[in-house]
């Protein structure tokens, strides 16, 4: 039997590394990706949680965390497009200018 | 060790080096790709926890659905000039130290979770009778009916939003 804080262990360790990605790349891509990865790391330790309480309140959140998941990345994709159109970079750096 | 020890070994490492090489990739488009294979990864990790709906779903929706986005969007975006720039920013020290102490803090508190609320009535046997979606789905329709109907707002304003911002400029 794999205990609950192997998995916890597994969690922390993903989100730790979105953390990094999302602090330190100059990619607007990458760190959307980073992004997803965060929020997969929390729905291993929601399903872990689920499974190990015998609770189907984990598995229903993971659900919830899917659907913002899926609009984030559209609304924020279609933000960056609509950026890149008028100034074609998507270093973080260099994005410096809201108004097109 | 027993068997189901060696699997979860083998997925948390394997899992562990595909979140690195996704964070640390220069080109997108080979992150994209690697976060696929995390991505099934974890799938077979949702089975490993017997929650069959959530796998099927992974694999739908986050690989099948949101990642093919992010194809799309990568496509769309001129990489010549992203390749020969520095991959990191000037603060990348400051965030390596912020990831490698939030990582110590919540592993050290992970070994140390020991009041845990009494168990439910989803045991093993109980959800293998009904079915895995059945089960999720009963509980999806009744005691989290209005949570479902908000999510449904948020992915139709998700759509007018995407649109509205991608489409061009009308004059």
């Amino acid at each position: 039997m794999v205990p609950l804080s192997w998995y916890i262990i597994l969690s922390s360790v993903m989100f730790s590394i979105g953390v990094f990605g999302f602090l330190t790349r100059r990619n607007l891509l990458i760190i959307f990706i980073s992004i997803e990865l965060m929020l997969n790391s929390v729905n291993i330790s929601f399903v872990a949680f689920s499974h190990y309480l015998q609770s189907m309140r984990g598995q229903i959140m993971v659900f919830f965390v899917i659907t913002v998941a899926a609009a984030e990345a559209a609304i924020g994709l279609a933000i960056l497009i609509a950026y890149y159109k008028n100034n074609p970079t998507i270093r973080v750096d260099e994005i410096n200018l809201l108004k097109g | 060790m027993t068997t189901s020890q060696i699997f979860f070994g083998y997925f948390a490492t394997v899992m562990t080096v595909l979140s690195l090489l996704v964070v640390t990739r220069k080109n997108p488009v080979h992150s994209v790709l690697w976060m696929l294979v995390l991505f099934i990864h974890m799938a077979a990790l949702y089975l490993f926890l017997n929650a069959e709906f959530l796998a099927a779903i992974q694999m739908i929706v986050y690989a099948g659905a949101i990642l093919v986005l992010f194809l799309f969007v990568v496509m769309m975006i001129n990489l010549n000039k992203e390749e020969t720039m520095p991959k990191f920013n000037s603060q990348w020290p400051v965030g390596l130290g912020i990831g490698i102490i939030l990582a110590g803090f919540l592993v050290s508190i992970a070994g140390k979770i020991t009041v845990l609320p009494e168990l439910g009535k989803y045991s093993i046997e109980a959800v293998r009778a009904e079915g895995s979606m059945m089960t999720v789905g009963k509980v999806l329709y009744t005691e989290y009916l209005l949570p479902f109907e908000i999510a449904s707002i948020v992915l139709l304003v998700a759509i007018i939003g995407a649109v509205v911002l991608a489409k061009k400029r009308i004059e």
